[in-house]
């Protein structure tokens, strides 16, 4: 018997591995809980909900800088995802390495100069979605559009923009 | 209602809030319109684990704290606050192992909206970390449902 192979869009997959080994190694979105997933062509980011996350207990919604920090990760992975990681000569031994084998990611990390949060709605204690927008991507500096939502995709609970400072290639 | 009541309500407030506390946030000095906390170096919230740098998002999250606190400890004594935008500006990288501090100065507030201005540094604080600046929305006594 012979078994399909599903077929995927060519580099998809090792891109996602190398972005979520990315993720691995910034131990602040590891705490935040964040996780990547690629979706109708499109990388989105999630964050899925955990009381610790949360700004107003009354309410109760997620605090603004727990928000404001998925919106620029969300940015900074879109970067590392659209940009950074297409021009990357990575081969098997890269994929395969993690934080315990030291890394070769992080000076590939595009520094935030600037970012701007619209908080649109109170973040509801359920789990949060964001999906980034490169405006411009320079060889010094992009721009990044980002916009989150909760239940309903088209019910955004935040937009952030944003400029950074892009990674040196020939470092 | 003086200063001081309304700067409890705002200390009380900002200790019961579960992400500033999982960050060990602390409240320095809050009195109207002007607020000072600061939080610990941790390494969960490092953003690059070959530097031990802390992630931007959670300066932004102690700003975030510390400008809607000082929005709570104004003399036009706001019952309730949330952000509306915060625009935050990096200047450079916080010192691994130093504590972060942010100063916020809610410097305007009218009938629906709060002004605030922050700045976040690390040990060194002749050069600042990270500046805000943010619009918060307000609800007062005779605007509360």
């Amino acid at each position: 018997m012979t078994t399909k192979k599903i077929q995927i869009e060519p580099k998809v997959e090792p891109r996602l591995k190398l972005l979520k080994n990315f993720v691995f190694e910034m131990p602040y979105a590891h705490f935040l809980g964040i996780d990547a997933t690629h979706k109708n062509n499109k990388l989105v980011t999630i964050l899925p909900y955990s009381s610790s996350l949360i700004g107003n207990p009354m309410l109760p919604a997620l605090h603004g800088g727990v928000t404001a920090s998925f919106l620029e990760i969300s940015a900074v992975l879109e970067l590392y995802w659209g940009v950074i990681s297409t021009n990357w000569r990575f081969n098997s031994d890269q994929l395969n390495r993690t934080s315990s084998t030291g890394s070769i990611f992080h000076g590939q990390i595009p520094k935030t100069i600037d970012f701007t949060i619209d908080y649109l709605r109170p973040g509801q204690p359920t789990d949060a979605y964001a999906e980034a927008e490169i405006k411009r991507a320079g060889r010094r500096y992009a721009s990044v559009y980002v916009e989150a939502w909760q239940e309903d995709r088209k019910k955004l609970y935040a937009q952030a923009s944003g400029h950074f400072l892009m990674p040196n290639n020939n470092e | 209602m003086n200063f001081n009541k309304q700067s409890n309500i705002a200390r009380q407030f900002v200790q019961a809030i579960p992400f500033s506390a999982e960050l060990s946030m602390s409240v320095d000095l809050i009195e109207n319109g002007f607020a000072i906390m600061s939080m610990p170096y941790d390494t969960r919230l490092i953003g690059n684990s070959d530097t031990a740098i802390i992630h931007g998002g959670a300066v932004t999250a102690l700003l975030d704290t510390c400008s809607g606190a000082a929005v709570m400890s104004h003399s036009a004594a706001p019952l309730i606050t949330s952000t509306l935008d915060f625009r935050m500006d990096y200047m450079r990288s916080a010192t691994p192992k130093h504590r972060i501090t942010a100063n916020a100065e809610c410097y305007h507030v009218t009938r629906s909206v709060a002004f605030v201005r922050a700045t976040a540094y690390d040990e060194d604080e002749a050069r600042p970390v990270a500046t805000a600046a943010g619009a918060f929305t307000v609800q007062f006594k005779s605007t509360a449902k």
